[in-house]
């Protein structure tokens, strides 16, 4: 039996120090993934005054079962290595406000950081990590249907599609290792792969095609998600002869990649064509004051290390720009 | 069979030193243990030995009728929490609390013992405003890292509030629910029978959603 044990001991209140709406911070950091954690270890070494907005601790980190090769673990479960980086942010007395959204950013001779809750933050410099998420398809019925057959998260809604026929959008790493999920305990699996060809690593191709209840669509697109209640069929059209099929499903798993999280800075910083915060090699955004690091930023390779180094690096440049300013 | 490992046993004994006052543990199974049961039971009581005020009593769901009515117990296998002075808490886990709701069910230990985050002034007000019986199911599977913390935030409010009854409802034990409740993602949470929440919301809007039920 497995314990992914991810829990310390809960944090008693004069531990916590709660970010002040009436403080003037010199950063403030909105995200709660590996360059956000590690930008707040810099900041509090470099001792401004820092504050850290998070939705939750660990970003996609949390949602990642084994992370393997990050320097100094050969192997280390995602909950685990998201632990010991908010134990490490924990040693030092820095403000929080978590399980906050940050919903949309100023730029003044202050920054302003306003929360879904109302409430809202000042800084002189802002670090914004907000990552990525699922991408969503974009087709009739989908909205209405998630939960409800319509699903993104494979490890953990595949049980319940035991016996059951699915489609898996996406034949990528993360679209092959859902299919694989299911494969496993599904009666049967359609994937529907939008190129030529699977773009997944060799080893996850070869052991989905081990398994003999799969079909491969390539070439193909959803159109639409069918259902009253729940997913009935999926509506999917070849890309080649325009032929639209009804395939009968009682479940969609949506694996098409990921989206940057830019609902808060649209308009204001200036994003490249994959909707990224462009940044320069310092992590300066195109507004003085604000950097960005992490998934969310154009910097190519979406990888944990590359997070964690970019958020030192976001961290150094507020503190320098904080230096020069004042 | 050890139930934990050398690491995730020594893990839960450190944070089990953070425990506060006695919690209580009762598990309905029945005499002719099912598979999950006997599981269950072996979890419990190596988890009940890393601390020794962690207390575990077993009731038979057939024998010990009167019990299972007292804390309206409908299905096995089923874990309560009860605190230092035995009363319940009205927290209840259906199903092993292994994977990620290990977690969960931590939480809950340490919180029932006293040891708990304090709430935002209005989340505290609101649950105390509860006054009508209110049952939440949240329906989860032990791969899914979001499913604990809308356990969680259920059972926080469960144990604020006599009225409140929180319930973490394994989809895989209890395969009928799944299909009554209509559960084909997790977590979904479902309050009074007839309000649904998917995915995991921050306590406050579970609370919110709990008070209109």
């Amino acid at each position: 039996m497995e314990f992914k044990l991810n829990i310390g001991a809960p944090d008693t209140e004069d531990r916590v120090l709660r970010m002040d709406a009436g403080v003037l911070y010199d950063v403030i950091i909105v995200g709660g993934g590996p360059a956000a954690l590690t930008a707040a270890v810099y900041c509090m070494r470099k001792g401004v005054s820092t504050g850290l907005i998070t939705m939750d601790f660990g970003g996609q980190l949390s949602d990642t079962s084994t992370v393997e090769n990050y320097m100094g673990y050969s192997y280390i479960t995602g909950v685990d290595l998201a632990n010991k980086f908010k134990e490490q942010v924990r040693q030092f007395e820095i403000a929080i406000a978590d399980g906050k959204k940050a919903v949309a950013i100023e730029d003044g001779t202050e920054k302003v950081v306003r929360l879904d809750d109302g409430s809202a933050f000042r800084a002189r410099s802002l670090i914004i990590t907000t990552g990525k998420s699922s991408r969503k398809l974009g087709v009739p019925g989908e909205i209405e249907l998630t939960g409800r057959g319509v699903a993104y998260c494979a490890i953990c809604d595949a049980p319940l599609f035991a016996g059951k026929r699915v489609v898996v959008v996406g034949g990528g790493n993360s679209g092959i290792e859902s299919a694989i999920d299911l494969a496993k305990i599904a009666e049967h699996v359609t994937v529907v792969q939008f190129l030529p060809e699977l773009t997944a690593d060799r080893v996850l191709v070869d052991a989905f095609e081990a398994f003999t209840n799969t079909t491969t669509l390539y070439e193909h697109e959803v159109m639409e998600i069918v259902g009253t209640q729940t997913v009935e069929s999926v509506k999917i059209r070849n890309r080649v002869t325009g032929d639209v099929s009804t395939h009968e499903v009682q479940g969609i798993f949506i694996e098409i990649g990921l989206d940057p999280n830019t609902a808060s800075v649209k308009g204001l910083l200036k994003l490249n064509e994959f909707g990224e915060i462009e940044v320069d090699c310092a992590c300066r955004t195109n507004r003085p004051g604000i950097f960005a690091a992490g998934d969310v930023t154009s910097v190519p390779f979406k990888q944990i290390i590359i997070a964690a180094g970019e958020g030192a690096k976001a961290a150094l440049s507020a503190c320098e720009y904080i230096l020069r300013e004042s | 069979m050890a139930i934990f490992d050398d690491k995730v046993r020594k893990q839960i004994g450190d944070i089990l030193t953070k425990l506060g006052d006695r919690v209580n543990l009762l598990y309905f199974t029945q005499e002719m243990e099912c598979g999950i049961c006997k599981d269950i039971h072996e979890f419990l009581n190596e988890f009940a030995s890393l601390s020794d005020r962690i207390g575990l009593t077993t009731f038979d769901f057939v024998k010990d009728r009167d019990k299972a009515e007292h804390y309206k117990i409908d299905k096995i296998p089923a874990i309560l929490l009860l605190d230092k002075n035995d009363n319940d808490t009205g927290i209840r886990f259906f199903g092993l609390p292994g994977g990620y709701e290990i977690n969960s069910f931590i939480q809950g230990l340490m919180e029932v013992s006293g040891v708990k985050e304090p709430l935002s002034q209005g989340a505290a007000e609101m649950i105390k405003k509860i006054d009508r019986d209110v049952h939440i199911q949240v329906f989860i599977s032990l791969t899914c890292p979001y499913c604990p913390a809308a356990v969680s935030a259920a059972h926080r409010i469960a144990l604020e509030n006599p009225r409140v009854r929180a319930d973490m409802v394994d989809a895989g034990v209890f395969p009928q629910l799944a299909v009554k409740y209509n559960v084909s993602s997790v977590p979904k949470t479902i309050i009074n029978e007839k309000i649904e929440i998917i995915g995991a919301e921050p306590i406050e809007k579970l609370i919110e959603t709990a008070a209109k039920a």
